[in-house]
């Protein structure tokens, strides 16, 4: 009984950060029809961030969150201007260009930190809360629990309350009405790349302390983003959160009992029979052919 | 007089004789490199064949590892020979091509690259869940080297750099030149029809579903051959050698070639793997190198490297003043 609270527990931490990768994998995706494979480097980026600044440098935990939202947004704005806007009727090219950037944001990452060295980053808040009898979460872990649910409202509100959240989701809807009504499809764009970089950056300086941070984490990433895109429906973000704590459930309890690469495996089936049978996701409009 | 066809003839031979004399000219870890080279020229070519329906991939290099897993099983398990091993594996990875493209090809584009994506992926990690019989994460080792049987001669095991060179050349000839014959014939024109106006084609009456699906069992045909070679000559195979960092690895050699010819991938895999080697030193570095050449040739020169010649020739001709043609 309580190996299933704790590992029930554990699951809800891990359905905050896989909605927050998810998020942005679907703004990117919705706004510029743009497949961001390096969006996992981009989480992998906001880890380094904080490992340099908090755990090299000394800097207070969320000003480090802070400034990897700040690098990791530029990044991503970089690419938009530079790699994805010339090729804006080409969306595989925006897709080949993204797996250019991941192979140099690895290699910057192995330059930085060198390879297969353990990179220790204390926890900012040190200590577990005990809700009941033997389930046990670590401070650490509820923090950011708590910080990617305010990210996922705050981004929720800006999209559907402002202005230019309405004008955002103009642009994913039809990228041609939205310029016809005047509406500045590279200021969109710009915007969306930067919100979803940004959230994939406060996503991996949040998990830094939690998990082991290597230049090759930002697999995992891709594959759990991936999954929860396609489950949740391509394009819906009510559905990508929903399915990212569906998806975090099963993993988390499928890694319990029976190891993480059948958790991988089964998830990439569930995937496959998604795209087979709703391509559209558990949330996604049907479109007209 | 020569006429065109003719040239091309004595081009080949030529190749064919420079290719025949380059190995004993070369040290041994080189030697080694022009076996992978050719086993890699066998990969991009046969992946040029989906790409030609339009469709990206993403499980190429999976179904190579299915031809180098089904070698390497029934070579240790059952001893049989390479000689027989080597076609097997071919068919199995056409057989699993064939039943993967029932679900695959009910979807198109950026569906179909995430599904292939997936389905590889799901394949690569069943051969590391299981260490039966696929051996885990660890894989399978000793595989053991292709024997042959010359009368007078006795056995000889392929396994030195020079013997096992000619085994692959020959092999990776044949296959190239059934393939180039294959995408010359009424088969070859109609992906072409499927890639370029599919709705047009489904107009005429052709049924592109089947023509996509035939040029997809094929491609894993000649990439489980390849996944064969490869798995015999280094005598071990585990799932991370076909993960989707080698995937891009193609991915790049195709678009820097270009996909329009024949010889666009194998330009793209001679000039980057031949890249590759001069910079052996800073291997930290390659991933970098490899990505940037990737991002420089899709924004500068999309058609890749084959159409370098008319890129210069257009460069010049402007630089003289000569008129453009409209196109």
């Amino acid at each position: 009984m309580e190996v299933i609270l704790q590992t029930t527990v554990n699951a809800l931490v891990q359905s905050g950060f896989f909605a927050l990768w998810a998020v942005g994998l679907v703004l990117i995706f919705g706004v510029m029809g743009v497949i961001n494979f390096a969006h996992g480097e981009l989480v992998m980026v906001g880890a380094y961030t904080v490992w340099v600044l908090y755990s090299q440098n000394g800097w207070p935990f969320f000003l480090a969150v802070l400034a990897a939202l700040i690098v990791v947004m530029l990044i991503g704005l970089l690419m938009e201007r530079w790699l994805f806007r010339p090729l804006r009727d080409n969306p595989l090219g925006g897709l080949i260009n993204s797996i250019g950037v991941l192979f140099i944001l690895q290699v910057i990452a192995v330059e930085v930190g060198g390879l297969g060295l353990m990179k220790h980053i204390p926890p900012a808040f040190p200590g577990t809360i005990e809700f009941m009898e033997g389930v046990r979460v670590p401070t650490q872990r509820l923090v950011a629990l708590i910080v990617a649910g305010i990210l996922l409202v705050m981004v929720w509100v800006f999209l559907t309350r402002t202005k230019l959240g309405w004008a955002l989701r103009a642009v994913a809807q039809d990228r041609d009405a939205a310029a016809l009504q005047g509406i500045n499809i590279n200021k969109i764009s710009m915007i969306a790349i930067g919100v979803g970089a940004g959230i994939a950056g406060v996503a991996g300086a949040l998990m830094a302390p939690l998990v082991r941070v290597e230049p090759y984490m930002g697999h995992a990433v891709i594959i759990t983003a991936f999954i929860v895109t396609i489950v949740g429906g391509i394009g819906s973000l009510s559905g990508a959160v929903l399915a990212a704590v569906l998806y975090a459930f099963f993993h988390t309890f499928v890694t319990t009992y029976f190891g993480g690469t059948a958790a991988t495996l089964l998830g990439l089936v569930i995937m496959l029979i998604v795209l087979i049978i709703k391509p559209t996701g558990i949330m996604g409009q049907r479109t007209t052919e | 007089m020569f006429g065109k066809q003719n040239y091309r003839i004595w081009w080949l031979v030529a190749l064919f004789v420079f290719l025949s004399v380059l190995p004993f000219t070369l040290k041994f870890h080189q030697q080694d490199f022009m076996i992978f080279l050719l086993i890699n020229v066998l990969v991009v070519v046969s992946y040029r064949l989906v790409t030609l329906t339009g469709e990206w991939s993403l499980i190429h290099v999976v179904l190579m590892g299915v031809g180098g897993y089904t070698s390497a099983l029934l070579a240790k398990m059952i001893g049989l020979s390479f000689w027989l091993t080597m076609p097997i594996a071919g068919v199995i990875t056409a057989l699993i091509a064939f039943a993967l493209s029932f679900p695959l090809f009910r979807m198109k584009g950026f569906y179909f690259l995430i599904g292939s994506f997936a389905a590889g992926e799901a394949m690569r990690l069943t051969w590391a869940y299981f260490t039966w019989p696929f051996g885990g994460p660890k894989g399978i080792k000793l595989i053991p080297s292709p024997e042959i049987t010359l009368p007078g001669v006795g056995t000889i095991e392929l396994f030195e750099p020079i013997p096992y060179y000619f085994l692959t050349l020959i092999v990776v000839s044949i296959c190239l030149w059934v393939l180039y014959r294959l995408e010359h014939s009424r088969i070859g024109l109609t992906l072409h029809a499927v890639h370029w106006s599919d709705a047009l084609a489904e107009s005429v009456g052709v049924n592109t579903r089947r023509y996509r699906t035939l040029a997809f069992v094929v491609a894993s045909f000649f990439v489980g051959l390849a996944g064969a070679l490869f798995a015999h000559y280094l005598g071990t195979i585990n799932p991370h050698q076909f993960g989707v960092g080698i995937m891009v690895f193609v991915l790049v050699w195709v678009i820097v070639g270009g996909t329009r010819t024949f010889a666009g991938p194998i330009i793209g895999v001679t000039v980057l793997s031949v890249l590759n080697e001069m910079f052996r030193g800073a291997d930290e570095l390659r991933p970098a190198i490899y990505g940037s050449i990737l991002i420089a040739s899709i924004m500068f020169l999309p058609d890749g490297l084959e159409s370098l010649p008319d890129k210069v020739r257009e460069f010049i001709n402007r630089r003289r003043g000569v008129p453009q043609k409209e196109s």
